[in-house]
């Protein structure tokens, strides 16, 4: 009898472990393929903006100016199509999804200082003083990417 | 005499996840007269082809429904490559239908569990959708999406399946094949469902023919239509017959998904087997010039895909004509004189997929 199949199914259910995840609370296995959230080596960027130009959502602002890069966490879509374009190969896809919130978050990374360019060969002198400020400031913002702790505010829509 | 009542019907109800709204007409608890009314949902997904280019467009057009998103994706990419006359690369085709038909049994097993709910059947419901998860991993896996894949692309596809993996999909299948038959004997011979579904919303095969019904809900009619025959993609080099049902009524339209449901699977077993090696992708030159329809079976039923390109980078114009906007027509027609109870089923059997019509 059908009830009587259903009912085995059911019963049999009784003593399994769930088939839910109480997630996020218990973190789940990730597919080395899974869509999870784009993450960005700022080191090797170059600020050329192309990403910010093909985004489907324009989840993505690019600053040439204060020299940052910007992602709009909820208006992301993970298509992935700004990991294809980007001519650096900086941007990645990590097979992890980004933190339950209750709030729009933005990631802000930011590239250092660009380096002073170095002085003519005939002042060996002040290259060799430059050269040595320039490590310097780069250990006050480490790893070239900073995040910042404060979100920045989602635009108003 | 009775007096005649109008009752509103959604567009938030409990059994319709999907907003539309009907204005039922009742008199004594029988429907007399059903008048629809959508607009809830409306995006304009497709005014945004004037604003995205065409390559990127995809990622849009894929979400326009999140149940058939592959169909979708597949369907735009047809249609601006018969515009652009690209030779899509043979395994590549075959990918393309080994993930279309994983849509259309996630898309059906979902289904089943609707109507499950729908009657009340709750454990049904749950069990429908647990073998639906497995589906859904092997999506995960393969393509990186559970609901949307953005695996399709002009030219071809974005993702390759290994040997292994292909093996890996056909004995999840095989798995899922046995807990599927234990439940096709309660969606199909357990008493209380069948007193819920066998002869209501009764469809005609010229009413069928004439409303221009499509997919599921057509083939319940007996009317034999399916676009897979045209043997796009792969579809010619598999062996396959559509399933068709005679009786017309919303058992038969549960059953004639079930049965899609082991076809599909039947389906991809044979793509497994047949596939070649190969290319997965080639490159796209040039910019769309012309005009090119292209027709998908998606798993509701026949979509249609017209685009007209101007040789710039962003179509002239994108036109996606989804399968539920043909069986809203029939639906209507089945629900003159249905009781007020079973409303919920007939509008839950032709599988309505409200955000796909709106678009």
């Amino acid at each position: 009898m059908p009830v009587l199949k259903i009912g085995k199914m059911v019963m049999g259910s009784l003593f399994k472990k769930p088939a839910t995840l109480m997630y996020p609370v218990i973190s789940r296995e990730w597919q080395e393929r899974t869509r999870g959230q784009i993450a960005i080596e700022m080191d090797a960027c170059i600020l050329c903006g192309i990403c910010m130009r093909k985004c489907p959502t324009d989840a993505i602002t690019v600053e040439k100016a204060s020299r940052s890069w910007t992602i709009q966490r909820m208006q992301c879509i993970q298509c992935c199509c700004c990991v294809e374009v980007c001519p650096k190969k900086c941007l990645m896809n990590k097979p992890e999804y980004t933190t339950p919130d209750i709030k729009k978050i933005s990631d802000r990374f930011e590239k250092p200082p660009e380096e002073p360019k170095p002085a003519p060969a005939e002042k060996p002198a002040p290259a060799a003083g430059e050269a040595k400020a320039a490590p310097a400031e780069g250990a006050a913002k480490p790893a070239g990417a900073t995040k910042l702790e404060k979100p920045a505010p989602a635009p108003a829509e | 005499m009775s007096k005649r009542t109008i009752i509103p019907f959604g567009p938030q109800h409990p059994v319709l996840p999907e907003p539309v709204h009907l204005d039922l007409v009742i008199e004594d608890e029988r429907v007399v007269e059903a008048i629809p009314s959508i607009g809830y949902i409306h995006r304009g997904l497709e005014k945004l082809v004037e604003k995205r280019e065409y390559t990127e467009m995809v990622y849009v057009i894929e979400r326009v429904c999140g149940i058939c998103s592959f169909g979708h994706g597949w369907g735009y990419c047809k249609s601006v490559e018969g515009n652009m006359e690209i030779v899509v690369p043979e395994r590549a085709e075959y990918l393309r239908c080994i993930w279309h038909e994983l849509s259309r049994i996630h898309s059906h097993l979902l289904w089943l569990g609707l109507l499950a709910d729908g009657f009340g059947f709750e454990s049904l419901f749950m069990h429908s959708w647990r073998i639906r998860e497995s589906i859904l991993d092997i999506f995960e896996k393969t393509t990186g999406g559970r609901v949307i894949f953005s695996v399709c692309k002009l030219g071809g596809v974005r993702k390759d399946i290994s040997a292994e993996g292909l093996a890996e999909i056909a004995g999840i299948l095989e798995g899922i094949k046995g807990e599927l038959t234990e439940l096709t004997e309660v969606f199909l011979e357990d008493y209380s469902v069948k007193n819920r579904l066998v002869g209501v919303g009764k469809l005609s095969y010229s009413d069928a023919v004439e409303l221009c019904t499509v997919g599921p809900m057509a083939r319940a009619s007996g009317v034999v239509q399916d676009i897979r025959l045209d043997g796009h993609g792969a579809y010619g080099k598999l062996d396959f017959a559509p399933v068709t049902e005679e009786a017309g009524d919303c058992y038969a339209r549960c059953k004639v998904r079930i049965r899609e449901v082991f076809q599909s699977i039947a389906m991809i077993t044979q793509a497994i087997a047949q596939i070649p090696e190969g290319d997965i992708a080639v490159p796209v030159k040039g910019m769309p010039q012309g005009e090119f329809v292209a027709r998908m079976e998606q798993p509701r039923g026949e979509a249609y895909y017209y685009s007209i390109g101007n040789g710039s980078k962003f179509l002239q114009r994108m036109r996606v004509r989804t399968p539920t906007n043909m069986n809203i027509p029939a639906m209507v027609k089945t629900l003159q004189g249905c009781d007020l109870a079973d409303v919920p089923m007939l509008i839950l059997t032709i599988d309505p997929c409200i955000s796909c019509t709106e678009r």
